[in-house]
């Protein structure tokens, strides 16, 4: 009576403090799961470039339905709407980058910004030919831009740094907004203040757009009756990273609770026929919910943060954990020693030990994995299988009736002995699954490995392909190439930005890039500003020099005062920092490709691949690097190949999971060895798992499914549950009367219906990891199952009926 | 030479004309107002590609500057300006945006971004376009004709923009406009004539 109590207490103080823990975790649903850990310097740009980088927190939305010019004027407002809003630092469709404020700082800061200022272009030569230009440009309707600015910039340096700012490659503009590449949608850009990382705030960044575009259709309906107008169809479409995760956030959540109750209630149902009793039905899920919910805390303990995927794994676990109170709640019969659950205890448990800890070990293989997805799912199995363990052996047995006795299966168990010894007659057909499997994998040996990291996204083909859509009407945010230069501090990183810049203008002349970005544009180092402003001659100097410029042209020096005075100005003046750009475009620029990030200071500079020529589409990275040559010290200078590098990424994932897996084996495989001490027993424990895994990866390969990570996990998962089903054959059926191996065949049979269940509804999930783990161990334990028992030793008390 | 090809470009927009009337089926009313009539005539128009010189003067240069290209228009909203000389530059006005080519690199400028200077640009495309409406919704029009000659007068009804711009008068024969003159109200003019067809 007092274990009892004792038993219980410790439970229920245990389960309160996993709840607490689940309860205040963090979320997450972002690709940092399938991110490294400690990552290379490379590795780490392309982190931090996918968590926080200019491209993570980019919203792609399309507008549709209604007329041309009808969207361009919703693309407008929801614009206005949204850039009202804190959430976002910036709302482009295309009006925004002419607007007044940037003309302005654009013409005030002209000196400083202008790429063509230099002492040359200063002297008479270089006024002249400068002012000539302006003059001609004059006779253009464009000069509309250029008249009012003649006499205070007759060198034309305000359409120079609009120029230096307009992107070389545009998205198609009509009525003055950014429209897809048929012109059936208004395109806008949205950079969100959060991270891309953070799915908390894009989802709130998300909400908001929903909001606005709620409160624009409402007004744009109401106008339409109030002028008794036909109402316009009017659509919103949205992508980008932080979608992606919030949308990948939901879907896993969802499908996650969907299939944990789905795979609950067929698991229940599966159990109640067997019990027939709710009451120990009740027992028999108390392990697979304390499992699940230590395993929950435990993540929250060991990670901080909780994936989304985690979640979706946590169905793994209820077709796994159920097994052990199947064994107790089926195969406990009173002895001469005490109550059936005592009794079982005594007999069976140490098998049941056994298997848990060969279960613990396959898991644990996966603990040091640089995947914290992987690492995620081994911990969050290990506590959980502990824990409904744990609560099988010491909560149940207190919890069950005094004289409680395990429901007889021996029709049901008796009919599969019946079956088994038909199956054994034919053991040795089992001696050609190997070589089928094995010519089944080598009939497919080029496609046996999947090799793309996006195999595992949970964003659906549907919306990359939109994704893929967007941005390429939009042209430039898709950055794949991009060289991340770190620096100590803000000015050696521009400084350095403008180093490279140079180079990468020779590439450009060269042909090998179409173009590039850099912060260094929007604002240049202090060093260049001040290179510049020293470049601007006295007043003096000028008016001297603007005499003989002008010899022969239209144009009177003496009206060029303002000119004169707007360089002494600027002469005088200070360096332009972010401070001055604030609220305008120039400042978007900046934050975009400059950040400050804890100690370092970091500046991303895009590359674009050339559209035809020899280097059409590619760039090799290779030779920018190279033509970058040694940075200074304390600057890091990366070239970037996002692709690349996240290919790479995903192929060392996957030899880790290779490596682990094997190690995971060798690990059960040793353990064995060491409790069961008989190399022959070991072999017989350890054939038939290894055979499952053979078929049902030859059955996965020749059903096209090349092989992920998660199928590479599924695999280890065949072995670790297997593993208990072979164990009970070894232990336990050897030594069987024909009334206990009909029970134990039962229970066996129950447990595997139980666990091929859970894995079985995880098959057919949309989330791509988890359907690859079900799909690999539905039919994996179903084998293993099955094959331990043809293989068991035979010649052994068959049927009751012998 | 020169008489000879507008002849046969008279001979073709009265062609199109016809054409476009049958394939309307329109046997409606005839337009009776003179103005109407030639927005009629001036909206068959598909396509057109024509030289152009320009000569500006400004009171901020000693002397005037001229310029020349050709004009490209295709309906009812493209207008290209390709400037050859003094420099070249390439102007498109398409749906209400504007993107100018110089020194190999494109800008591009909302028209609603520059409301002193879109009227005077659209005005010529929604002339061009027979456009009656559009022109309507910024300018005065007064218009007289003498012969096959016409006249065009643009003034801006619009304070903030008369405060620039005097009028735009705009002289054409039968379908063709011949000369776009633009006074601004500092005195800055502009007169840019249009050559005959360049299309075979």
């Amino acid at each position: 009576m007092r274990r009892r109590i004792v038993s219980l207490i410790v439970w229920v103080a245990l389960l309160g403090a996993a709840i607490c823990l689940v309860a205040r975790a963090h979320y997450t649903a972002d690709l940092s799961a399938f991110l490294p850990v400690r990552p290379t310097s490379a590795q780490r740009a392309l982190v931090e470039e996918l968590r926080e980088g200019v491209a993570s927190r980019l919203i792609l939305i399309a507008i549709d339905g209604g007329e041309l010019a009808q969207r361009a004027q919703w693309s407008q407002r929801l614009a206005t709407g949204l850039r009202a809003n804190s959430a976002f630092v910036a709302v482009n469709n295309g009006r925004s980058s002419a607007s007044e404020r940037d003309q302005h700082s654009v013409f005030t800061h002209r000196y400083l910004l202008s790429e063509q200022v230099s002492a040359d272009h200063f002297t008479s030569i270089g006024l002249r030919s400068a002012i000539e230009e302006s003059i001609d440009s004059l006779a253009s309707p464009a000069g509309f831009l250029a008249k009012d600015l003649l006499l205070m910039d007759p060198t034309g340096e305000t359409l120079q740094v609009l120029g230096q700012l307009t992107p070389d490659t545009g998205p198609r503009s009509l009525n003055g907004v950014w429209v897809s590449a048929d012109g059936s949608e208004a395109l806008l850009v949205a950079q969100t203040r959060a991270a891309g990382g953070d799915t908390d705030a894009q989802a709130h960044a998300l909400e908001v757009i929903d909001l606005e575009f709620g409160r624009l259709r409402a007004s744009i309906m109401t106008a339409a009756k109030m002028a008794a107008a036909p109402t316009p169809a009017i659509g919103i479409k949205l992508t980008g990273p932080g979608v992606f995760a919030v949308r990948a956030r939901a879907t896993i959540t969802r499908e996650a609770i969907r299939l944990s109750l789905l795979s609950t209630l067929l698991i229940a149902t599966l159990l109640l026929v067997s019990y027939r009793s709710v009451r120990t039905l009740a027992l028999g899920l108390l392990p697979v919910a304390s499992g699940a919910l230590a395993g929950a805390a435990a993540v929250a303990l060991g990670f901080g943060v909780i994936h989304g995927v985690t979640l979706g794994f946590g169905v793994t676990l209820i077709g796994e954990s159920v097994d052990y109170s199947i064994y107790l709640l089926i195969q406990a019969r009173s002895g001469p020693h005490g109550n059936a659950a005592a009794t079982w205890v005594r007999s069976f448990w140490p098998t049941v030990r056994l298997g848990l800890l060969t279960s613990l070990c396959g898991f644990a293989s996966l603990l040091p994995s640089r995947f914290p997805g992987l690492a995620q799912l081994g911990l969050y199995s290990m506590a959980g299988l502990l824990a409904a363990a744990a609560v099988t052996r010491y909560l149940l047995p207190a919890l069950l009736p005094e004289h409680w006795a395990a429901r007889p299966h021996q029709a049901l168990g008796l009919r599969i002995a019946r079956g088994v010894d038909r199956l054994q007659n034919y053991r040795r057909v089992l001696w050609l699954l190997p070589w089928l499997a094995v010519a089944a994998v080598f009939a497919h040996r080029d496609t046996v490995w999947n090799r793309n990291l996006a195999e595992l996204s949970p964003v659906s083909t549907a919306d990359q392909l939109l994704d893929a859509r967007l941005r390429s009407s939009l042209g430039a945010p898709d950055v794949s190439d991009l060289i991340v230069i770190s620096a100590t501090d803000a000015e050696s990183a521009l400084h350095a930005a403008e180093a490279v810049g140079a180079t990468l203008d020779s590439l450009v002349r060269a042909g090998e890039l179409a173009g590039f970005d850099t912060p260094a544009r929007y604002l240049p180092s202090r060093a260049l500003q001040r290179q510049r402003r020293d470049a601007l001659p006295a007043s003096d100097v000028l008016r001297a020099r603007l005499r003989v410029a002008l010899l022969g042209l239209p144009l009177q020096a003496r009206r060029l005062e303002p000119f004169v005075e707007a360089v002494e100005q600027a002469r005088a003046g200070p360096l332009l920092s972010r401070v001055e750009l604030a609220g305008t475009s120039l400042a978007t620029g900046v934050d975009a490709l400059f950040s400050q990030r804890g100690e370092r200071a970091v500046a991303l500079l895009p590359l674009r691949a050339p559209a035809g020529g020899t280097h059409a589409f590619v760039i090799d990275t290779a030779r920018v690097s190279a033509a970058l040559g040694a940075a200074p010290p304390g600057v890091s200078v990366t070239v970037l190949d996002i692709k690349h590098e996240a290919d790479a990424l995903y192929a060392a994932y996957q030899s880790e999971a290779i490596r682990l897996s094997l190690l995971g084996l060798a690990a059960i495989v040793l353990l064995l060895l060491v409790t069961l001490r008989s190399v022959a027993r070991v072999v017989r424990v350890i054939a038939p798992l290894i055979l499952s895994v053979l078929v049902v990866s030859a059955g996965l390969i020749a059903s096209r499914h090349a092989l992920t990570i998660l199928h590479l996990i599924g695999l280890l998962l065949i072995v670790a549950v297997g593993s208990n089903y072979a164990l009970f054959f070894d232990q336990r059926l050897a030594q069987a009367d024909a009334d206990e191996r009909a029970t134990l065949l039962a229970s066996l049979f129950i447990a595997n219906g139980a666990t091929v269940l859970g894995f079985g509804v995880l098959a057919f999930s949309t989330v791509p990891v988890l359907s690859a783990l079900g799909m690999t161990v539905a039919p994996g334990a179903l084998a293993a199952l099955l094959f331990s028992a043809v293989m068991a030793r035979p010649g052994l008390p068959r049927s009751a009926s012998s | 030479m020169l008489l000879r090809s507008t002849g046969r470009v008279r001979r073709n927009i009265a062609a199109l004309l016809c054409a476009g009337l049958i394939a309307s089926g329109a046997i409606a009313a005839p337009l009776t107002d003179p103005l109407d009539q030639l927005m009629a005539v001036l909206k068959q128009r598909q396509h057109g590609h024509v030289p152009f010189t320009e000569h500006h003067v400004t009171s901020l240069l000693d002397r005037p500057i001229e310029s020349s290209g050709e004009l490209f228009y295709d309906a009812p909203a493209r207008l290209e300006k390709r400037t050859t000389k003094p420099r070249s530059e390439r102007l498109v006005l398409e749906n209400g945006q504007l993107n100018f080519e110089r020194r190999n690199k494109t800008y591009h400028v909302a028209l609603a971004d520059y409301p002193k200077a879109a009227p005077y640009i659209d005005s010529i495309r929604a002339t061009l376009a027979g456009d009656r409406p559009a022109l309507e919704q910024v300018f005065h029009l007064a218009f007289s004709e003498s012969g096959a000659d016409w006249v065009l007068a643009l003034t801006p009804l619009d304070a903030h923009l008369a405060a620039e711009l005097v009028a735009i008068r705009i002289d054409g024969s039968s379908a063709e406009i011949r000369t776009v003159s633009v006074q601004w109200v500092n005195g800055d003019r502009s007169v840019m004539t249009l050559g005959t067809s360049l299309d075979p």
